[in-house]
């Protein structure tokens, strides 16, 4: 695959925040009082492609979320600027879809008014029916149309917030953390569909996990953060082709190494 | 340790339970199993009363019999003045509670989303809701007179607090989230309000309604008693000051009918789709 074109960049971003906590959170936060800055990110700079996949990966607590919201546009930087398609970000935009952890959807909305929430502008009823009935047979919910969240399952919900992002029709796909809420196995069956997705449909997806193997599995480009104040640790391309073993050649190398240098010894 | 156990296993207990229906298998719903107690115990107190009557424990004058109270019932019915009576209480009840909600949900929405304006006024509201309604009759009559203008005033406060204050809180306990993903889908000022605040603080609405029903029920009596010439509570006074104990216990047993039915009917707000979410949620 050739990406060509440079879709988002972002450029020498910091972010700090006040300490709002009057006890600190960690030890690694001891000595931190009310009011102190914190600096969580630290000139940070990245440059995506059109089309990539994009794994932030990092140790708990180090900004990956923060990195994420300020690209979406619900966090302003402190310095440096992120811009998407030659245009400052200021402000979250229908072009660009935030999929959250979990409890995206609105609880008192069957799952088709959920999905047709992003083109509730379309007028032609008959249209818009098939358009939300496309994405829920994309995600695999059809039939599931007049269910309410509360009804669905932890990953039947996730899917359902994933067609309601598509239905969009977005440029940019921002995803926080959206299977770590999941039992192992589901979170194996949507990373597989997820794979299959991003072949079929080609959108810039960024995806931010602490899963290893989920990352190297889905990524074109591998972002690792490190610890708190967050710079770029390593900023891989992932060309292998999918589906891919994880477990041979290069990936099993890429793998090794990011365990090492996240901490773990062991590899399993 | 034991006794907890036990009194576990037996929770456990009358909690399980499998109906068959048409060969499909339901969990038994309590409501179900138990739907004749209640009309035991009322029927066990009945006879109790009757038995104390019978057997003069008390002087008729300060406890009627039952059949003294049915035959003042069927008096007060058939005249005319229990109905009418009762319509005037629940006239001012539905008027003032009306008022109640649409204002104090009004007013709880804009203290809600507007931080600064709910600061400055938490205290004042904080300071006026312990003040019970009764306090305010002697007001009420200097500002509206004997009437209905009063009773409805007096109700109208029992409710506008709870309401307010509930609505106030149920705004500020929608989760954030779902305003980042109104912002993600750029929705309008508008739609922001219509498509998540009002869905998302409808449940506590309705939940903080059958609370606040309740109390301006209770309210009414009170100020029928002192602010108005017709409704139970006059009934209760005006009887009372007349000696009729009888007519006193018909007025209660009135209250208590017609407070369960709207009790009952206001439930069924909790009914719709719309409304249940919130209550269904795991």
């Amino acid at each position: 695959m050739e990406y060509g074109r440079s879709k988002l960049s972002v450029d020498g971003v910091g972010m700090e925040y006040i300490e709002r906590r009057k006890v600190p959170r960690n030890k690694k936060d001891r000595g931190k009082k009310q009011g102190d800055r914190v600096e969580v990110l630290r000139d940070i700079t990245l440059n995506i492609y059109e089309g990539e996949f994009v794994c932030i990966l990092g140790p708990s607590g180090c900004g990956k979320s923060t990195l994420l919201k300020l690209i979406a546009g619900f966090l302003k930087p402190t310095s440096g600027s992120i811009v998407i398609d030659g245009a400052e970000v200021d402000g979250p935009r229908p072009d660009n879809i935030f999929v959250f952890q979990e409890g995206g959807l609105f609880p008192w909305l069957t799952v088709y008014e959920n999905v047709a929430l992003g083109i509730r502008h379309v007028t032609d009823e008959k249209k818009k029916e098939g358009m939300v009935g496309e994405y829920l047979e994309m995600v695999d919910l059809t039939g599931f149309e007049n269910h309410y969240p509360h009804m669905l399952s932890g990953g039947m919900k996730q899917r359902a917030e994933i067609a309601r992002a598509l239905a969009v029709g977005p440029d940019i796909l921002y995803m926080d953390e959206p299977f770590s809420g999941l039992d192992f196995l589901t979170r194996l069956h949507l990373r597989e569909e997820l794979v299959n997705m991003h072949l079929y449909i080609q959108k810039t997806t960024l995806f931010v996990t602490h899963d290893i193997d989920e990352a190297i599995q889905l990524a074109d480009r591998l972002v690792v953060l490190s610890e708190r104040p967050s710079t770029i640790k390593m900023n891989y391309e992932i060309r292998e082709p999918h589906p891919r073993d994880i477990n041979a050649g290069s990936l099993h190398d890429i793998r090794q190494q990011l365990y090492l240098s996240l901490g773990v010894h062991y590899t399993l | 340790m034991a006794g907890n156990l036990r009194l576990c296993k037996f929770f456990s207990f009358t909690q399980s339970g499998l109906v068959e229906e048409n060969g499909h298998v339901f969990p038994r719903n309590m409501s179900d199993r138990f739907k004749v107690c209640p009309l035991v115990v009322f029927a066990l107190i009945l006879v109790a009363w009757e038995l104390i009557s019978v057997l003069g424990i008390y002087d008729p004058n300060t406890l009627p019999s039952p059949s003294k109270v049915f035959r003042a019932f069927s008096e007060l019915a058939t005249s005319g003045v229990l109905i009418r009576y009762a319509v005037a209480s629940l006239f001012r009840v539905t008027v003032g509670f009306y008022l109640a909600v649409i204002l104090g949900v009004f007013f709880g929405v804009i203290l809600g989303v507007w931080q600064r304006l709910c600061a400055m006024f938490h205290s004042l509201i904080q300071f006026l809701r312990p003040i019970s309604p009764l306090a305010w009759i002697p007001f009420a009559l200097l500002w509206f007179g004997i009437g209905d203008g009063s009773a409805i005033f007096l109700i109208f406060l029992s409710s506008f607090f709870p309401m307010l204050f509930s609505t106030v809180v149920a705004v500020k306990n929608i989760p954030p989230i779902y305003f980042q993903i109104g912002a993600n889908f750029d929705f309008s000022r508008m739609e922001t309000f219509k498509l998540i605040v009002f869905p998302a603080i409808l449940p506590d609405i309705v939940t903080a309604m059958r609370i606040s029903l309740g109390v301006a029920w209770l309210v009414v009596v009170a100020a029928e008693m002192i602010a108005v010439k017709s409704g139970l509570g006059y009934l209760i006074i005006d009887s009372r000051n007349a000696l009729r104990m009888d007519y006193v216990v018909v007025a209660m047993i009135t209250i208590g009918v017609i407070g369960l039915v709207i009790d009952k009917a206001i439930s069924l707000l909790q009914k719709p789709r719309f409304v249940r979410w919130k209550f269904e949620k795991k």
